[in-house]
């Protein structure tokens, strides 16, 4: 056998000190996966930060019957601006950042396929996020109605053409989308690309680390799923410049039809946007369980089939506009489908711990975190998905839980999992465990005391998007409750911010492996030189590391 | 200028009247909304069970296989990279199950969706407008707003029959003791049923967000026994009453003002569709669809500035005189 050559050599440091503008230039100019990545991540985490804070006024207002913070129209901006934040500025750059950081490391690779287009991914990105803002000083246009958008982070027709949206609102919205949607485009076909052509030598797709394979699957989900909304959108635009009527209703157009447009991208959109956690937790799991991923080829089968299925259930967001039976039977059992291949991750990500040596690092107890919270939230989504339940359910604030308990019980879970993980890689110290317990008690206390009640107003008649309620119709104390966790929740992001710039300013530094790791970013330095690998590494098993740690007993024997 | 407080919360309970305000979607007193509890039911038992098997056995998995002090730290534990009977046992059940539920809800979404339901009593046409509801009666050539009127149903042999439209955007009809969502869709008609089982006011919401005023987008429908409900109609149908000569200076103010080119008054020269229809305003519960409980102290706030209660309403600011706002007043609580 031949010997397994590891570039372990540790590379030469960046010569000198750089000026700011020097530094500033390096940044902008960055073709660099792992700086683009990280650019992509600091940007999420800005837009995170300021669509929690408007969650926050709105939790506030909500508070108490009656309340009397904000008003109906700045309250109407602040759910649309957070929505379409969250998913399209927080949820999307976070995959692309995390693909862009560590897909070239996991496979050997020394940079993405096409560095120029990573770098037009990201600024395009944030240019669409910076139009979506400018709305709330442009988007009153030369008459002066309208500011940020005020439509939902769905924008329903008719609510979004000229007659019920005057001013540039929802132009911004279109415009914002659509171009940042370019940018997803644009580095899934990279992540793409890179993955087919760029592994090292002895990678083939059977030892990809799980974390690239779904990756793959998401970046393939984001071109097929991304275009119908950029169509949408321009259909949207063309209807509000052009008088093309595609939405509008008042001269023959289709409500409905943006609704099929808007949801056959948006269901899928909320699996591109959950895989990364998917992603995270099969890579995180094993190393703390210090046992490999459970069932690998079944683990990716799900997420094949996942990716699959979520092209046919879109419509389930949509039993209330009045289909037939018959439809409403298709995308009931469709979405029920998407049950299976889940438990399956639920249960081979349960098998890989058990048996194991559980070490509960800060990255470890977001996992387990995620594993309950993800399970309550895939069996509130099958209750969604019976339709007659659902006709009681849809639009109510049982939908708000649900869709909250996926998308911050199991994507924010998973990525802060991601971030205690990789932090020591991508900036060379370690976070805090203490400070990183402190965040995730206050975290997951205050997400569940937040969203766990919500359930109950949604099953009590409290339907989503209203800026206030009387008093005596049973959601006082669900409300209230749920404002108390939102302060538990930012007490916990605080301790995480804290431990972000305490550790990347005097934390403890980090060794090149510090969690005894399997794949290959941990192989070379931390932070890795701008080349990655100084030697290209050569592979034989899925974890190339394990094989060069035990070589009494290496997987490729197994394989 | 004359400023009446606004001291009333707003949507507040409609004193004297019984209404269904928790509107609790596991308390359900008419046969849609009971059917689809059967199936919530049913749904929630299936998913407690998984719910607690498996997040028992996550339980078990964390405490049972922790580091524990004493373990040697340089021993892995043994590499298991998967086990093809049990990853077949563990997908084999969720099929089973999923197919259970999906051949539960294919049976009752047919059972609800083409079910014939009970014998129709009334038919009533719900078009949805920004932020209020109008209401027509096409066997009865009534038009009226916000607060639907049904026959109570109580041995569930009839139905209100709804056909639902809307004006400009889509809003939703959710009364979620009588029946789920059906959305009012432009240039659309969908349909649903209800038959209430006890008379009162169902209370509900527009559920589907609709622009700055969906919150204050209320539904009321009450249900009172057929002799009730036939006493209400033939008094709905009436014009309105001009004999009062007493009031024909207010009547003159009124008409005199923009009011009529947005109300209808039968039986005057208000002949406005754009907003709510007033020929019976005082026969309703509430003001601006459900916002204020109707009394003379909420009709003048709202009447002077409907902006106050409900902000962004289609309803202008009318800016009337003191005088001018008191004749109004009294004409429209005449409008019985
Ligand atoms: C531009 C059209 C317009 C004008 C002019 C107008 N209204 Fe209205 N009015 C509305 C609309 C629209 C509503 C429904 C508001 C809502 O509930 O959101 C309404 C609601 C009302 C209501 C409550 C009806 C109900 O059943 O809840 C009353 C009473 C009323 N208007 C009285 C008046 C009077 C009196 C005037 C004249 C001083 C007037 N309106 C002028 C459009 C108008
Ligand atoms: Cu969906
Ligand atoms: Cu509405």
């Amino acid at each position: 056998m031949a010997a397994i050559d590891y570039p372990l050599q540790r590379p030469k440091a960046e010569p000198g000190e750089f000026s700011f503008s020097e530094t500033l230039y390096k940044w902008v100019a960055t073709v660099d996966h792992k700086r683009l990545g990280l650019m992509y991540v600091a940007s999420a985490l800005i837009f995170l930060i300021v669509a929690g804070i408007m969650a926050t006024v709105m939790r506030v207002q909500l508070m108490f019957p009656n309340g009397h913070v904000v008003g109906p129209d700045t309250f109407n901006r602040l759910f649309t601006m957070h929505g379409t934040s969250m998913v399209f500025l927080v949820g999307m750059p976070m995959v692309a950042g995390f693909a862009n950081y560590l897909v070239p490391l996991m496979i050997g690779a020394r940079d993405m396929a096409f560095p120029r287009l990573n770098s037009f991914g990201f600024w395009i990105f944030l240019l669409g996020g910076l139009l979506l803002y400018y709305s709330y000083l442009g988007g009153g246009g030369l008459s002066g109605d309208g500011s940020a958008p005020d439509v939902g982070w769905f924008a329903y027709a008719p609510l979004t053409e000229r007659g019920f949206s005057r001013g540039h609102s929802s132009d911004y919205w279109a415009l914002g989308v659509l171009v940042s949607g370019f940018g997803s485009i644009a580095s899934a076909i990279n992540v793409i690309a890179t993955t087919f052509c760029m592994r090292c030598p002895g990678m083939t797709l059977k030892r990809m680390p799980m974390f690239v394979w779904v990756m793959l699957i998401d970046s393939w989900l984001i071109v097929v799923a991304l275009p119908p909304l950029s169509a949408a959108q321009v259909m949207l635009l063309l209807d509000r410049y052009l008088g093309a009527n595609f939405f509008n209703t008042q001269n023959g157009g289709s409500a409905v039809l943006w609704q099929h447009y808007f949801w056959i991208f948006g269901h899928p959109e909320v699996y591109i946007l959950i895989f990364p956690a998917f992603a995270i937790l099969s890579e995180v799991i094993p190393i703390f369980s210090r046992k490999p991923l459970f069932g690998r080829p079944a683990m990716v089968a799900a997420v094949v089939a996942i990716g699959f299925i979520s092209l046919g259930v879109w419509a389930h967001h949509m039993f209330a506009v009045g289909m037939t039976s018959w439809s409403n039977t298709f995308f009931a059992a469709s979405s029920m489908l998407v049950g299976i291949p889940t438990g399956i991750k639920i249960f081979n990500w349960t098998a890989t711990m058990y048996g194991g040596r559980l070490r509960f690092t800060t990255a470890l107890l977001f996992c387990c975190g995620f594993l309950f919270q993800f399970l309550l939230a895939g069996l509130t989504g099958i209750m969604l998905a019976v339709a007659p339940f659902d006709w009681q359910l849809h639009d109510s604030y049982f939908v708000v839980a649900h869709f909250h308990f996926t998308l911050v019980g199991g994507l924010v879970f998973g990525l802060f999992a991601g971030m205690y993980y990789w932090f020591p890689k991508a900036i060379g110290k370690m976070l805090d465990e203490t400070l990183g317990k402190w965040h995730f008690w206050l975290f997951c206390i205050g997400f569940n005391l937040t969203f766990i009640p919500l359930h109950f107003a949604g099953m009590l008649g409290m339907p989503r998007r209203i800026y206030t309620y009387a008093p005596g119709r049973g959601w006082e104390l669900w409300n209230f409750v749920a404002t108390i966790g939102v302060f538990f929740q930012i007490a916990g992001i605080l301790f995480f911010i804290y431990n972000v710039l305490r550790s990347t300013l005097r934390g403890q530094p980090a060794t090149d492996d510090p969690w005894d790791g399997w794949t290959l970013e941990w192989a070379t330095s931390s932070p890795p030189p701008e080349y990655n690998f100084e030697k290209l590494p050569v592979v034989r098993s899925s974890r190339p590391l394990w094989d060069l740690k035990h070589p009494q007993d290496p997987d490729w024997k197994w394989e | 200028m004359f400023e009446p407080a606004l001291s009333v919360l707003l949507q507040t309970q409609v004193p004297n009247v019984h209404e269904f305000r928790i509107t609790n979607i596991f308390k359900p007193l008419a046969s849609p909304a009971a059917a689809e509890r059967t199936a919530a039911y049913l749904v929630l038992a299936i998913t407690a069970v998984i719910f607690v098997v498996v997040a028992g056995l996550i339980c078990y998995t964390i405490v049972r296989f922790r580091r524990r002090p004493g373990d040697n730290e340089l021993q892995e534990p043994p590499q298991v990279y998967g086990s093809n009977q049990i990853e077949a046992a563990w997908t084999v059940i969720p099929i089973l199950i999923v197919f259970v539920l999906i051949g539960v809800s294919a049976r009752v979404i047919a059972a609800i969706q083409n079910a014939s339901p009970p014998p129709q009593s009334v038919k009533i046409l719900l078009v949805g407008h920004q932020w209020w509801w109008e209401v027509r009666y096409p066997d009865y050539g009534l038009v009226t707003a916000n607060e639907i009127h049904v026959p109570v149903s109580s041995d569930g042999k009839h139905a209100t029959y709804l056909q639902l439209t809307s004006a400009d955007v889509i809003h939703s009809f959710w009364v979620p003791q009588l029946a789920g969502k059906t959305d009012l869709i432009p240039n659309r008609i969908n349909y649903t049923w209800i038959d209430p089982r006890q008379p009162g006011v169902y209370v509900g919401n527009c559920a589907e967000y609709c622009g700055t005023q969906h919150a204050n987008m209320l539904l009321r429908v009450i249900a009172e026994s057929s002799e009730e409900f036939n006493a209400w109609m033939s008094a709905q149908r009436k014009p309105a009453n001009n004999s009062d000569t007493q009031l024909s200076a207010a009547q003159t103010v009124f008409g005199s003002l923009s009011c009529v080119n947005c109300h209808m008054i039968r039986g005057t020269s208000a002949i406005g569709a754009f907003g709510p229809d007033l020929t019976h305003l005082m026969s309703r519960q509430t003001l601006g669809a459900g916002v204020l409980v109707n009394n003379t102290e909420n009709l003048r706030a709202w009447v002077n500035d409907p902006q106050i209660p409900k902000p962004g309403c289609l309803m202008p600011s009318m800016k009337l005189t003191g005088p001018e706002l008191n004749q109004v007043i009294s004409y429209l609580q005449s409008l019985k």
